[in-house]
């Protein structure tokens, strides 16, 4: 691996700047990317990040500033242009057709093919960049069965397909697990040996320490500085990030945990392809206590959440809530059963992004008084049960009036805490519940789960953060296949190796008989 | 430097563009008619104070107008409830040939000597006979994802096809010399009629329907039900709501007002079946529905418009010698600009004045 000559700047931006209607999202902002360098863009959420890398993706054209790409000052009116620039996105949200093949997305808005697709040859070129960038993935499944890690390697196979040598990632991360996570890494290495250029967005210290060679930090709309990560340390990004020092420690009392609140009992389903997603599941949540599900993406942990919750049928085995036998009850029975799920595609699942927060906020109790009374909603009763939930979990809004596409990412998540949270629930499901979150609000949204665990609260946390699920967990299970691999007593004080020899499917007990062995023998 | 064209989208509509939105599209509409007019050897100027003086002109005309107003409302009311769900109810013009043919068969088959019964009995028969109508393409669509803007569509043909079967067939008047026509219904079979016009009782409806579905909507749990489905299915079936049993209901009750309309236009004013007997309301009422963006007492407002509109053009056809078809265009502009005019909703177009040159293929090469 050469040291890529460091004066070889392959894009260039002076000067940014990009306001929408009033807000500044973008303030003069300067960012460059070298050949053959991982450039971290760090910031909070709403920091500008994205509307930066939009503008180089061709999504917005800036109010003022310039652009330039391989030693040209260009102006791209679509992502079409930048892609032809040779710079490639993925997106935090997948630009996938779910209903379409991986092959087929791979050809999309690719010019100059002949019309009869010669499938054979993208076929083989798929197979190549998988292979040289280790990105596995089969190029005859459709998007919609594919795991969110799959997609993300689809999404970024695509830019390879396109020849972008600009590659951004955004939080690409945040929805991989660790083992994922570090086989990016690897395929970004890759790339950047080969003299590609990496734009890195991400929140997570740990990886922009680890992946990048410069980091550019981003604070309301501002270039707060670009800095040699060498030359730096994680508390220094973190304060330049947010502009105070931040302490990175969750305060957890110890728990009590009471009778089981959530059980599941060989539990048997299928994911959307019609393959076991959980095969023979057995495990249990108790009062007063926060079960975490360590696994990498794709074993089943999307499939347990919505078996829960009944949104998926059961195909054997029983689930209880409480006590009571649940399983493939309607989702309502489930709600009324005390079943609070915290989705994670909020917009998506978990909120109707047209409609305001009050009408968002009744989503899963408006067939109950008081909101509802003899087949009417009554307002008056859902205005102030919204406003309640705004204060006590300080969304921040115009009013309750306020479309939820409006909000950000945080609120939207605070506002659905609150929605699922505020009567101190039974039982909590909580998938990836503060994935792509920015700080402040990933402190709040764990500080409420653990309020409500200690007054009572069953939580099953899902979580592809392995520091949080330690952070957090009172008991930790390790999905693999469909199954627990086992689960962990004290979470907090297991080796590491253990968990991650568990998450590639070794049992519990071998896990941990190997992790001591290796930790003598070190 | 040069200029272009930049399309961003919108953060945020605000009420005062919400309103002159489809006001303006009207508006071009109307503008892009009178080229069109101009081209057809009328004075735009003329032909358009034509329509205004038959439809507003005189108690008459108003009443002609207020006539063909109130099926277009009820069929409004229809397509904005299944849209609502974002369902496409595209076959109201079938539905209306069903409730018509249901109307028909209760006068044919239980004729009850008395105006209030007659009347609940067509109005519950034409409801079940066009709602029924929608349900199938409503079940297709719940059970098996089958499009319904297809199903409906093809509906439409099958029920006027099993329409114009009694006409020509066993249920015609063996004294209208040959017309395929059924006969007169009995004065009992009639809805009332006021003032010596063409009005008659389904105003009633047609004024109650967009009120009661206006509170259904936004007062009764039901009708929350029906919005979050529309707007998000996904967060409907995470909320516990079953979309396949309400895709069904909103198509059956979309069905039957439409099937109403067809048993109010049918006894309310033409009293028999004959041939041409919708001319084109399911379609229409489309058009009314987006103008009035699915706002239920919009419908009423913008069904009277372009209830000036069918009864000015009928006028201009007369004065005028214009084609049917020639009014047929003026309404697929509206149409368009409308769906058109949805688009300055969502998105607002800049005039940006470029420093740089777009990024072309071969500069870049060149730049490597």
């Amino acid at each position: 691996m050469g040291t890529p000559d460091p004066s070889r700047l392959l894009v260039r931006m002076e000067k940014i700047t990009k306001r929408f209607a009033g807000v500044t999202a973008n303030q003069e902002v300067d960012f460059d990317v070298r050949a053959g360098e991982v450039h971290a863009l760090l910031g909070e959420n709403g920091a500008g990040k994205s509307t930066l890398m939009s503008v180089l993706y061709g999504l917005y054209r800036p109010d003022s500033g310039t652009l330039t790409v391989g030693g040209r000052e260009v102006s791209f009116s679509s992502p079409r242009d930048a892609i032809t620039a040779g710079i490639g996105m993925v997106h935090q949200h997948f630009m996938l057709i779910p209903s379409q093949t991986v092959w087929e997305n791979m050809i999309l808005g690719v010019d100059g093919l002949p019309s009869v697709l010669p499938k054979r040859a993208i076929h083989d070129r798929i197979e190549e960049l998988s292979q040289r960038y280790g990105l596995a993935v089969d190029p005859d499944a459709r998007i919609w069965q594919l795991s969110i890690g799959e997609q993300q390697r689809v999404a970024i196979l695509q830019m390879l397909y396109r020849r972008a040598n600009i590659l951004v990632l955004d939080e690409p991360t945040a929805v991989l697990t660790p083992q994922e996570a570090e086989r990016l890494f690897e395929t970004v290495r890759q790339m950047t040996s080969e003299g590609h250029g990496v734009v890195f967005i991400s929140h997570k210290m740990a990886e922009v320490m680890g992946l990048s060679n410069r980091v550019t930090i981003l604070r309301k709309g501002r270039h707060v500085g670009t800095v040699d990560t060498a030359s730096t340390t994680k508390e220094k990004l973190a304060e330049m990030m947010v502009g105070q020092k931040m302490v990175f420690k969750i305060e957890k009392k110890i728990s009590s945990p009471g009778r089981p609140i959530i059980e599941c009992e060989s539990v048997r389903a299928l994911n959307d392809r019609g393959f076991p997603a959980i095969a023979g599941l057995t495990l249990s949540v108790r009062e007063g206590e926060i079960l975490g599900i360590a696994g990498v993406a794709g074993n089943g942990q999307a499939e347990l959440c919505e078996a829960i919750a009944g949104l998926r049928r059961v195909e054997s085995g029983r689930i209880l809530i409480n006590g009571a036998d649940l399983t493939n009850s309607l989702p309502k029975k489930i709600i009324d059963g005390g079943v609070h799920y915290i989705p994670a595609d909020r917009k998506g699942t978990g909120l109707v992004p047209n409609m305001n927060i009050s009408e968002n906020s009744i989503l899963k109790r408006y067939w109950n008084k008081p909101v509802s009374k003899r087949g009417f909603i009554v307002w008056r009763e859902v205005f102030s049960f919204a406003r309640d939930l705004v204060s006590r979990y300080s969304v921040s809004t115009p009013s309750i009036g306020t479309p939820v596409r409006n909000l950000s990412g945080g609120n939207l998540q605070k506002l659905m805490l609150g929605r699922e949270l505020s009567d101190s629930p039974k039982a909590i499901i909580a998938a990836h519940p503060t994935w792509g979150l920015d700080v402040a609000a990933t402190k709040f949204v764990r500080e409420q789960l653990l309020a409500a665990r200690d007054v009572g609260g069953a939580v099953l946390l899902v979580s592809e953060d392995l520091d949080e699920l330690l952070a957090m967990s009172d008991r930790l299970a390790v999905m693999f296949k469909g199954e627990v691999m086992g689960v962990i007593e004290n979470p907090a004080g297991a080796p590491i190796e253990a968990i991650g020899l568990m998450m590639a499917g070794t049992r519990m007990e071998e896990a941990f008989a190997s992790a001591g062995k290796e930790g003598r023998s070190a | 430097m040069r200029l272009s064209l930049k399309v961003e989208p919108r953060l945020e509509t605000s009420r005062l563009l919400g309103l002159m939105i489809p006001v303006l599209s009207l508006v071009s509409a109307l503008a892009m008619g009178a080229v069109f007019l101009h081209f057809m050897g009328v004075s735009p100027a003329k032909a358009y104070s034509t329509i205004v003086r038959a439809s507003l002109g005189d108690a008459y005309g108003i009443s002609e107008t207020i006539v063909k107003a109130i099926p277009l409302t009820m069929v409004a009311i229809a397509v904005m409830l299944a849209f609502t769900m974002l369902i496409w109810n595209i076959g109201c013009e079938g539905q209306i040939f069903m409730g018509a043919i249901a109307a028909a068969a209760a006068v044919r088959y239980c004729f009850v000597d008395n105006r209030l019964v007659m009347f609940a009995i067509m109005f519950v028969l034409s409801g079940i006979a066009g709602g029924v109508w929608a349900a199938i393409a409503g079940f297709f669509r719940a059970k098996w994802n089958v499009n319904e803007i297809i199903t409906t569509l093809m509906l439409n043909y099958v029920a006027i096809n099993f329409f114009n079967y009694f006409i020509y067939g066993p249920w015609r008047d063996p004294t209208s010399l040959g017309f395929p026509m059924t006969p007169l219904f009995p004065d009992t079979a009639r809805l009332t009629c006021y003032c010596g016009t063409r009005v008659h009782a389904g105003l009633i409806l047609a004024l109650l329907l967009p009120l009661v579905f206006w509170v259904v909507l936004r007062f009764t749990r039901w009708g929350y039900e029906i919005r979050v489905m529309g707007e998000n299915p996904k967060a409907a079936g995470f909320a516990g709501m079953s979309y396949v049993k309400n895709v069904v209901l909103v198509m059956f009750i979309s069905g039957a007002i439409a099937g109403v309309a067809g048993m109010c236009e049918l006894s309310g004013l033409q009293g028999r079946l004959q041939a041409g007997f919708s001319g084109g309301y399911g379609y229409t009422a489309i058009i009314v529905a987006w103008l009035a963006r699915l706002h239920p007492v919009g419908i009423i407002l913008v069904s009277f418009l372009l209830g000036v509109l069918l009864v000015g053009s009928e006028t201009l056809q007369i004065v005028m010698r214009l084609p049917v078809s020639s009014m047929l265009v003026l309404q697929g502009l509206i149409l368009f600009f409308v769906l058109g005019g949805e688009f300055f909703r969502k998105f607002r177009i800049r005039i940006v004045t470029g420093g740089g040159h777009r990024a072309s293929p071969e500069a870049l090469k060149e730049g490597e």
